[in-house]
C-alpha cells in the first residue's frame, strides 16, 4: 500500500477514525492543535462528533459522559492540559470507562515551553491523579508506530474498561514521516457495552459512578481495579536493538529512543558494543524483557527529555543489579546524538566496574 | 376509589438520605412525575452532581451517571452528543452549578445543548456542612461567613437564571419555588415545559428551584420555607426569565 | 381503602404535610416509626377532600391520595 507523508498529529487522528473513534472532545494547546483541527474536519465526514470544549476539564468530562454512554471516544492535550484532566481521568478509572487520551508532551513545569519534553512520565505512569490507579500507557517512537498502536489503544481501553494514554511529545506530533494507514474500509466491530447508559429500555437502569461511600465496598473496588492492572501485564511491548551482546544498554522511549538508537549505531561503528532497549508500553513496564536485555551489560544509560523520571523505573526494574546512568535534557531542549555518544564513550571507557552508588 | 397521587414510577423505592423537610425530595418527585407524564422514563439518562444530591443515582429509576463537581453539563453534553434522541438532564446544587461549574453551565447554554438542567438553589453548601455558596445572601451566616456574608470581602450573590437568560442558546430559563402547594404546582409546570422543549429538540433549558436547607440554616422545615419567602424571593425573583415566545415578539 | 394513606416508615416527621393541609386533619402520631420519627397520619379520613396538597409538599413520597369515584 502506498505511503502518505503526514504530520504526526494528523496521522494519529486519521488512525483514530479508522479505528472507529467517532467522538472527540478537546481544547487547543500547542503542540497538538492539529489533532482537534484535523478531527473537526474529518469527524463530520464520517458521521462523528467533534466538539471544542470550553476547557480541558470540560473536555475530559465530556469524554466521561460519552464513554459512559457507550461511545468510542478520545481526547488529546499537552502537559498543562493533561494536568487539568487528572480529576476526570481518575473518575473514568473509578467508573471503569474506556477512552484514549493523547499527551503530546511539552516543557514544564507550569506554563513551561511549547517545545518537546518527556517530563510527564511520572504523571502518566505513576498516577497524576489521586487514588490508587494506573493508566495503560503506550509510547510510540515513530509516526507509523503511533498509527499502528491507535487501534490497539481503543481495543485495550474497551477490553480493560480503563483509559489508555498515548504518551507522545512535540517532536512526534509535529514531524512528518511516510505512513501506511490502515485500509479505509476496515470494518470495525465494536463490542457491545451492556453497562452503558443508553436509556433503560427492557433492562434495569445502569449507573456510571466512582463513589463508594462504604469503605468495605471501596476497598473491594480497588482490589478489583488492581486485578485488572495485574492482567494488563501480558500487554507489555518493547523493542530490543542490538542488545544481545551489548556491554552498555541505552534505555529510552519515544523520540529520545530514536536519538539513542542513532548514537548506538555511531558507537557500534567505533567498536563499542552498545544496544538500545525501548519500552513501548510504559505501564505495564516490560520488566522481564528489560532484565533480559541488560543481563550481560556493565552499564545502562537512560536517555530522556526530563530531569530523570524513566531512569527511576529502570533502576527499580533492574533491581539495582546494574549501574544505571542518566543523560537528559529538559525544558524543551533535545539531546543530540553526539552528546549521547559522548555519554556512551564516557561510561564504557570509565574502566572500573561502577557500583550502583557511583552512578547516583 | 381511584388513586390521584402516588409514587411516580421514575423514582426508585429507596428512602432518601435527605434531611427531614429538605426540598430536594419534592424536586426529585416533580422531575419524576414529569418523566412519567411525558412517557420518557426508558429514554432518560440523568447526571447527578456532587452535593447533597450526589446519591440521586439511587433515587431516579433511570440510567444515571455521577459527575465530578460542577462538570455535570459537560458530562451531559458527552451523553447527548452520543444519544441525541435520548432525554438527558442534570440535577445540580448551587456549589456545583454556580461556583466550580460556572464555566460548564454557561458553555452548555452557549452551545444550546439540548439538555435540561434542574438547578437547586438553597443559598448554602449543604452536604459539606453549611459553607457559603455563590448564592448565599449578603449578611447570611454560614460556616465560612460566620459574621454574615460581607460584600466587601465576598462580593454579592449570583443570579444565575438572569445571567444565563442573556445567552442566545438558552431557550427556556425559569426560576420557581416550592414553598407551598401552589408554588410546587407552578414549579412542576416549569419543569415540564423545560423537558417538553428538550423533547422537541429546541435547545438548552434550565429551571432554578428556590429551596430550603433547614439543617444548615438552623430552622425547622416550616420556618425554613418562611425564611425562603422573606429573604430569598426578594433577591431571586420568581418567573420565566427566557422563553421562546419572547423571541417571536 | 383509605383516601389518604401514609407509608409510615418513610416519614421523617418534617410536618410539611400538616402545614399544607387545608382541612387541618394531618396529625403527627404519638408513636415512633422505625426511623425514630413521629410519622404523619390522618385519622379523620372522611374530612379529606383529596386535594393532594399533603402529597405535593411531602419530600419522601410517604403519601398516596385517592378520590371517591362519583357513581
Amino acid at each position: 500500500m502506498a505511503k502518505v507523508l503526514m504530520k504526526g498529529n494528523e496521522a494519529l487522528s486519521e488512525a483514530a477514525i479508522r479505528a472507529g473513534c467517532r467522538y472527540f472532545f478537546g481544547y487547543p494547546i500547542t503542540p497538538q492543535n492539529e489533532i482537534p483541527q484535523y478531527l473537526s474536519k474529518r469527524l463530520p465526514e464520517v458521521g462523528g462528533v467533534f466538539l471544542q470544549a470550553e476547557s480541558e476539564i470540560a473536555a475530559i468530562n465530556m469524554v466521561y459522559g460519552a464513554a459512559g454512554a457507550g461511545a468510542r471516544v478520545m481526547t488529546s492535550s499537552s502537559s498543562p492540559g493533561i494536568s487539568l484532566k487528572q480529576e476526570g481521568i481518575t473518575y473514568m478509572v473509578g467508573a471503569e470507562l474506556p477512552c484514549v487520551i493523547v499527551n503530546m508532551q511539552r516543557g514544564g513545569p507550569g506554563l513551561g515551553s511549547i517545545q518537546p519534553a518527556q517530563s510527564d512520565y511520572f504523571q502518566a505512569v505513576k498516577g497524576g491523579g489521586h487514588g490508587d490507579y494506573k493508566l495503560l500507557v503506550l509510547a510510540p517512537a515513530t509516526i507509523q508506530e503511533t498509527v499502528d498502536l491507535m487501534g490497539k489503544a481503543f481495543d485495550l481501553a474497551d477490553e480493560y474498561r480503563n483509559p489508555v494514554m498515548i504518551l507522545g511529545d512535540g517532536i512526534l506530533g509535529q514531524m512528518m514521516e511516510g505512513v501506511e494507514l490502515p485500509a479505509e474500509e476496515t470494518p470495525v466491530t465494536l463490542a457491545g457495552k451492556p453497562w452503558a447508559t443508553t436509556g433503560a429500555k427492557g433492562r434495569k437502569p445502569n449507573v456510571i459512578n466512582s463513589l463508594f461511600l462504604d469503605p468495605i465496598e471501596l476497598e473491594k473496588h480497588n482490589h478489583h481495579l488492581q486485578r485488572k492492572y495485574d492482567c494488563m501485564a501480558k500487554e507489555v511491548l518493547w523493542e530490543n536493538y542490538q542488545t544481545d551482546d551489548a556491554e552498555i544498554v541505552l534505555v529510552g522511549y519515544g523520540s529520545s529512543a530514536r536519538i539513542a538508537k542513532a548514537a548506538v549505531d555511531l558507537a557500534r561503528a567505533q567498536g563499542i558494543k552498545a544496544g538500545l532497549f525501548r519500552p513501548i508500553t510504559l505501564f505495564p513496564f516490560p520488566k522481564e524483557a528489560l532484565q533480559e536485555a541488560c543481563k550481560q551489560a556493565k552499564h545502562v544509560l537512560t536517555v530522556e527529555m526530563s530531569m530523570g523520571q524513566l531512569v527511576e523505573d529502570v533502576r527499580y526494574n533492574l533491581e539495582f543489579k546494574v549501574p544505571v546512568h542518566f543523560y537528559g535534557r529538559c525544558g524543551g531542549m533535545v539531546p543530540t546524538t553526539r552528546a549521547v555518544l559522548e555519554e556512551i564513550i564516557r561510561w564504557v571507557k570509565s574502566g572500573k566496574e561502577e557500583t550502583h552508588e557511583d552512578s547516583l | 376509589m381511584k388513586t390521584v397521587f402516588e409514587r411516580p414510577k421514575s423514582l426508585t423505592f429507596a428512602k432518601t438520605h435527605y434531611c427531614p423537610g429538605c426540598t430536594h425530595g419534592i424536586i426529585h418527585r416533580l422531575v419524576a412525575e414529569v418523566l412519567d407524564e411525558l412517557g420518557v422514563q426508558e429514554e432518560t439518562i440523568g447526571v447527578s452532581p456532587v452535593g447533597c444530591a450526589v446519591l440521586a443515582y439511587n433515587y431516579f429509576d433511570v440510567d444515571m451517571q455521577e459527575a465530578a463537581h460542577g462538570r455535570a453539563p459537560a458530562v451531559a453534553t458527552g451523553i447527548k452528543r452520543v444519544h441525541p434522541d435520548k432525554i438527558v438532564f442534570t440535577y445540580q446544587g448551587d456549589g456545583d452549578l454556580a461556583s466550580i461549574g460556572a464555566a460548564e453551565i454557561v458553555h452548555a447554554a452557549a452551545r444550546s445543548e439540548n439538555i435540561t438542567t434542574i438547578f437547586v438553589n438553597n443559598a448554602i453548601y449543604g452536604m459539606t456542612g453549611g459553607q457559603m455558596a455563590p448564592t448565599t445572601l449578603v449578611g447570611q451566616v454560614s460556616t465560612t461567613s460566620p459574621r454574615g456574608r460581607d460584600s466587601e470581602i465576598h462580593g454579592y450573590p449570583l443570579r444565575m437564571s438572569e445571567m444565563l437568560a442573556t445567552i442566545e442558546g438558552a431557550v427556556y430559563i425559569a426560576r420557581v419555588s416550592v414553598h407551598n402547594p401552589q408554588e410546587v404546582a407552578k414549579a412542576k409546570k416549569a419543569i415540564k415545559t423545560a423537558f417538553e422543549l428538550q423533547i422537541a429538540g429546541r435547545g438548552f433549558t434550565l429551571v432554578e428551584v428556590l429551596s430550603t436547607c433547614p439543617t444548615n440554616w438552623g430552622y425547622t422545615p416550616k420556618e425554613a420555607l418562611q425564611w425562603l419567602v422573606d429573604n430569598m424571593i426578594p433577591v431571586y425573583p420568581l418567573g420565566v426569565k427566557k422563553t421562546l415566545e419572547e423571541e417571536k415578539a | 381503602m383509605l383516601k389518604v394513606e401514609f407509608e409510615e416508615d418513610r416519614c421523617k416527621g418534617c410536618e410539611l404535610c400538616k402545614d399544607a393541609c387545608p382541612k387541618n386533619i394531618v396529625i403527627m402520631a404519638d408513636h415512633f416509626n422505625t426511623m425514630g420519627f413521629h410519622p404523619a397520619t390522618v385519622v379523620e379520613q372522611e374530612k379529606c377532600i383529596s386535594c393532594g396538597f399533603c402529597y405535593r409538599m411531602c419530600p419522601d413520597v410517604v403519601i398516596t391520595v385517592r378520590k371517591e369515584e362519583k357513581k
